[in-house]
């Protein structure tokens, strides 16, 4: 394996051509569970210096909400950062019965700013850290545009398929939050249960290898989030109080509004806008919508007027964040300046 | 000298290749003809990762041009000078002054110099590279170029027999050079070529099939041998064919077979699922006519040959039609059980906000088929049973996940819901024709439905003021217009317009809203007025002041609410006339629609516009298969030397009519009288008429359109005899206006035919 580049040297100026990464070259074997995947990934994208960040602690439908992804696609300060993030689409339940479909499951996401000219060969330097040989098996970019009503955010890209099944999604962002992402971020996005079905074999969600099936307590998929699974269907689709649910909505919206309301500065003077509390209640208020869905409360005509709702908020956040010196770069103390080759 | 060009960039969506490959030539080619340099040929290329161009015996540099431009007088003032200096990039003292007839002329003589190629097909690249038209372009990184994806190399060479050399461009940090890459996994590394030929060669051996006609051949090829050798057959699909070729370098097809479990799906099922989500050509099996195989292109020679690729397609396939299999058992259970569940569904969704449910409209739509159906031959009870059915399959789960198969399921769960075939048909067939290519049903009760749907949709949306307007055309209007024009003449249906686009209008939720309320208001007056009948009678009988101001009192309040009622019914009355008047108004306008739409398509079959508005000026102009009939007896007519000089000949009679007509302050018409003419020419002309005229009428009311053409013909010769020898204006005023009355005749005889007068020349 070559040593690991950083993506940007920190201090460089970021409208320069962004150099290439070196790929590293992993091992030529096969992950054994589901956890070996996630681990394989995670090394491969540290060896390439990425921030290995970890999930985001509330409940989001994607890594994209992640204000890892959201928020620091914006402005001009250099970023790099790859995590796995649980994610959560009440619809998708299943009460654990369907092989591919979970309302909880995970993404892994890279998410590089600016996007480096060889992103497509790191990826593909990924699928060949989890056993995908782009040599034995037919990987191929298909158009797929990406974008997100609720963020307003999109951009162009691909669906990659490896056999003919999509693995990922590959986006270059052109806009987040209603502002045109300059430098423009490159996205990648891995469902990981079907990527590593695949990559093991599996058939069914639930009968995955999530430990090693070798291990003292080797456990399942199935062993972990079956029971999950089913519950959570119940209550996602029979049981949670749509009023309460509706209230919390509209009380983060609320609150988020609030949040952005407020002046710049606080009592002391010092200016510390607070983006990223308020995107908590714009991502809050965005799950909450889903669960409203869910439970089939919303009308088609009442969607869009949500979803437009959620938008609203989004873009106000990014309207502050951008101001801030976690997008301009500006100002930052010395030594905390983050993503700038991890 | 020959100029190659290739763009290497990021995965160009397939659907975009052809166009991308016209654009770059037009913008290459144009450019370099317009800076002075011509060509002898072009080609354009492209795989998924690039595009290319080659140029053949292209001119090494552009001639010099000596351009000389007159200005304004040299006394002019200085304004208009200075405006000429701007415009020609001179200098005062670069102008000439030339004596101009009376004045001093400035005059400007700009000479270009001849400028060699590379320098101007740096220039026209880079103008194309900025300027591509690409339907949806992106940045990446840190730079400001705008492509379809990330661009990530230029090679640009122009060679002659002295050998190469690069076209010196940058673009935003790329630089023009003189190679390029493979395939993205088997040759992926760069290598340097010397001119087209070479270019294509060496592509080939790094893995690249550079012409997209030609993966689309080979994997034609390849298809149909994998099939042959187990005695399938591929189902022919172009679109789809040409659309792998544009995802592809380097072809690779391997044919997979469907799992047992999954042939008794629908072919139409198999067929779309493997196309829309694996881009799969289906193989038939023409022994069992199933289709029981597909193939697969992959991009890579693999060196298990495929094995692992075909078996991870194959699993995805099997996923896929999985779900597919478990839409139809849950759809053909509900389908079994008569589709009320869909029925119930279709109330549910708002097809319009003032057109009501998708329901509403199955209503309005069974309503009019019922109507149209004697007209079309079909019967008016399974009309209206076949429009209820035909939208049930839009809440079926599979036409859920695949819109493109509604009409086709239809077919499938009408008869697995028992129903006539017929009906069954009418669900799949109502929906054609779906595009130009697309032929129309002609099974009545089809036809019935067909009509309804695009007839009625029209009428709503015309009553709604909702019409195309420009580009914006979001109800498909002009579409139904079209289907409907099709359906009517490809059936040859007689059937009026008119009253169908009335019956239509008179049927929308407004009116069903105004009939309730009125029916409401009738009966909430009529419990009133009881009750005021009743209290008239208790106040005659009332014994006390106060129970008589009681009642007194309540009557009051009993006018009041009678007034409140006759506002309201006023105000129904009133929107009922808005829409009425609504309807009067848009009904014109929409057969003028239709009409409109007529005329584009006879225009396509050889009919000229003014024959067509000859024609329509004719009564029953709202009767399409009519109006056809006649417009194609009239062109063929015509076409005929006979036909021309017939249509001189009455329009000259038209014409002194007119004039005459004009001058004297009476319309000629009746009482032409043979006893007046004075020349054999007259009176041959009398004979004619009076021989024609019937004829015509006759052969006109039996529709009989190129009969009555050659009776009218037969008038030509003593027509143009009479102007040859006969002096209509005399100064015997009996004779003249005799001869006026005659010339009526002829006019008459014209206009049983059409409204000659729109015919120009």
């Amino acid at each position: 394996m070559t040593s690991p580049q950083p993506h940007v040297t920190p201090g460089t100026d970021p409208q320069a051509r962004p150099p290439a990464v070196a790929v590293p070259r992993p091992a030529p074997d096969r992950p054994t569970c589901f956890q070996d995947v996630i681990l394989r990934l995670q090394t491969y994208w540290a060896a390439t210096g990425c921030a290995i960040l970890q999930p985001y602690d509330m409940e989001v439908g994607a890594g994209t909400f992640h204000p890892a992804t959201t928020l620091r696609s914006l402005g001009t300060r250099p970023w790099a950062a790859a995590y796995v993030q649980p994610s959560r689409r009440p619809t998708d339940g299943r009460y654990g019965e369907n092989p591919n479909r979970l309302q909880h499951y995970y993404q892994y996401q890279v998410i590089i700013k600016p996007s480096p000219p060889n992103l497509q060969d790191l990826y593909l330097g990924s699928l060949r850290a989890i056993g995908l040989d782009p040599m034995v098996h037919d990987v191929r970019f298909v158009e797929d545009d990406w974008e997100s009503p609720t963020l307003g955010a999109w951009g162009l890209g691909w669906e990659v398929w490896c056999d003919g099944m999509e693995v990922s999604q590959f986006t270059y962002f052109q806009q987040v939050g209603g502002h045109d992402c300059r430098p423009v971020s490159g996205e990648l996005t891995y469902g990981l249960e079907r990527l590593a079905m695949y990559v093991l074999g599996v058939e069914h969600v639930m009968d995955m290898p999530f430990n090693a099936p070798g291990s003292p307590i080797a456990l399942t998929y199935g062993d972990i989030f079956l029971q999950t699974e089913r519950e959570y269907s119940r209550w996602n689709f029979e049981t949670a109080d749509t009023a309460m649910l509706l209230q919390h909505f509209k009380d983060a919206e609320a609150e988020c509004a609030r949040i952005l309301d407020a002046p710049d500065r606080d009592g002391a003077g010092r200016r510390i806008p607070m983006a990223h509390p308020a995107y908590d209640q714009a991502i809050k208020a965005s799950h909450l919508f889903n669960l409203l869905d869910a439970r089939g409360v919303i009308s088609v005509t009442e969607r869009q007027a949500y979803i437009g709702r959620v938008r609203a908020l989004a873009k106000r956040c990014a309207d502050l964040f951008v101001t801030t010196e976690a997008a301009t770069g500006a100002n930052a103390a010395a030594g905390t300046a983050p993503g700038a080759g991890a | 000298m020959d100029l190659l060009i290739e763009l290497l960039s990021e995965e160009i969506p397939a659907r975009m290749q052809a166009r991308a490959r016209e654009d770059l030539k037009r913008l290459i080619t144009g450019g370099l003809v317009e800076a002075g340099l011509t060509y002898a040929s072009a080609g354009a290329f492209s795989t998924p990762r690039r595009l290319a161009l080659a140029i053949e015996g292209l001119t090494a540099e552009s001639k010099p041009v000596r351009e000389e431009r007159k200005g304004p007088r040299t006394d002019a003032p200085e304004k208009a000078i200075e405006g000429f200096l701007r415009s020609t990039g001179l200098t005062l003292d670069q102008l000439e002054r030339r004596a101009d007839k009376k004045a001093e002329v400035f005059f400007a003589v700009i000479e270009k110099p001849g400028r060699r190629a590379p320098e101007i097909v740096a220039e026209v690249l880079e103008a194309a590279i900025r300027d591509f038209p690409w339907p949806k372009s992106m940045r990446w990184g840190s730079g400001n170029l705008r492509w379809v994806r990330p661009l990530h190399s230029i090679a640009a060479i122009l060679s002659d027999e002295g050998g190469t050399q690069v076209v010196p461009l940058t673009v935003e940090g790329i630089t023009a050079g003189d190679t390029t890459r493979g395939h993205r996994f088997m040759a992926p590394d760069a290598f340097r070529v010397t001119g087209f030929d070479d270019y294509a060669a060496k592509l080939r051996r790094a893995r690249v099939m550079l012409d997209h006609d030609e993966r689309e051949a080979a994997i034609r090829q390849d298809a149909a041998n994998l099939a042959f050798a187990r005695g399938w057959e591929i189902v022919p699909d172009d679109a789809l064919l040409a659309e792998i070729a544009g995802l592809v370098e380097w072809p690779v097809p391997l044919m997979g077979v469907i799992e047992d479990r999954f042939l008794s799906l629908p072919p139409e099922v198999l067929q779309t699922s493997m196309k829309e989500h694996q881009k799969f050509l289906s193989a038939r099996n023409p022994a069992t006519g199933r289709i029981e195989g597909f193939v697969t292109v992959a991009n890579i020679e693999a060196p298990d040959d495929g094995a692992t690729i075909l078996k991870g397609n194959q699993r995805v396939l099997a996923a896929r039609l999985s779900d597919a299999a478990f839409f139809w058992d849950n759809d053909l259970r509900v389908a079994k059980a008569g589709m009320a569940e869909w029925a119930e569904g279709l109330k549910s969704v708002t097809f319009h906000a003032r057109l009501g449910t998708q329901w509403d409209r199955v209503e309005r739509i069974a309503a009019l088929a019922r109507e149209i159906a004697p007209h079309v031959g079909a019967d008016a009870g399974m009309a209206e049973k076949a429009a209820r059915v035909a939208k049930l399959d839009l809440r079926s789960a599979m036409v859920g996940e695949f819109p493109e198969l509604q009409g086709t399921m239809g077919r499938y769960y009408a008869q697995a819901a028992g129903l006539p075939e017929r009906v069954a048909d009418a669900a799949r067939d109502h929906w054609r024709p779906r595009g130009e290519s697309d032929g129309v049903p002609s099974e009545p009760i089809s036809v019935a439905v067909a009509l309804a749907d695009k007839l009625g949709t029209l009428a709503w949306f015309w009553l709604l003021s909702e019409k195309p307007t420009g580009s914006k055309d979001p109800f498909a209007l002009r579409r139904s217009a079209i289907g409907t024009i099709r359906l009517i003449l490809e059936n040859r249906c007689n059937l009026a317009l008119q009253p169908l686009v009335k019956f239509a209008m008179e049927n929308t939720p407004e009116y069903s809203i105004l009939d309730q309320e009125r029916v409401e208001n009738q009966s909430r007056f009529n419990e009133l007025a009881e009750r005021q009948a009743q209290l008239e009678v208790l106040q005659g009988a009332a014994t006390s002041d106060e129970e008589r101001a009681k009642i007194a009192d309540e009557l009051g309040h009993g006018m009041q609410f009678a007034r409140g009622l006759h506002r309201t019914r006023l105000a129904n009355e009133s929107a009922r006339i808005r829409l009425a008047e609504a309807a009067e108004a848009e009904a014109p306008d929409l057969l003028a629609f239709l009409h409109d739409r007529l005329k584009v398509h006879l225009r396509e079959q050889g009919i000229r516009h003014d024959v067509i508005d000859a024609v329509l000026a004719m009564p029953g102009s709202d009767d399409l298969t009519l109006v056809v009939a006649r417009a194609t007896a009239l062109n063929d007519m015509l076409k005929t030397e006979d036909g021309t000089n017939l249509l001189q000949g009455i329009k000259r009679a038209a014409n002194i009519l007119s004039q005459a007509e004009e001058k004297d302050g009476v319309e000629y018409s009746l009482g032409a009288d043979p006893k007046f003419a004075e020349t054999d020419e007259e009176r041959r002309l009398f004979a004619a008429l009076d021989a024609a005229e019937p004829r015509i009428a006759a052969a006109m009311k039996a529709e009989d359109f190129p009969a009555a053409m050659s009776a009218i013909a037969a008038l030509r010769g003593p027509i143009d005899a009479f102007f040859e020898a006969v002096q209509v204006n005399t100064d015997n005023q009996v004779v003249r206006r005799n001869r006026l009355n005659l010339l009526s005749r002829i006019r008459e005889a014209g206009r049983l035919i059409a409204d000659l007068t729109k015919i120009e020349g």
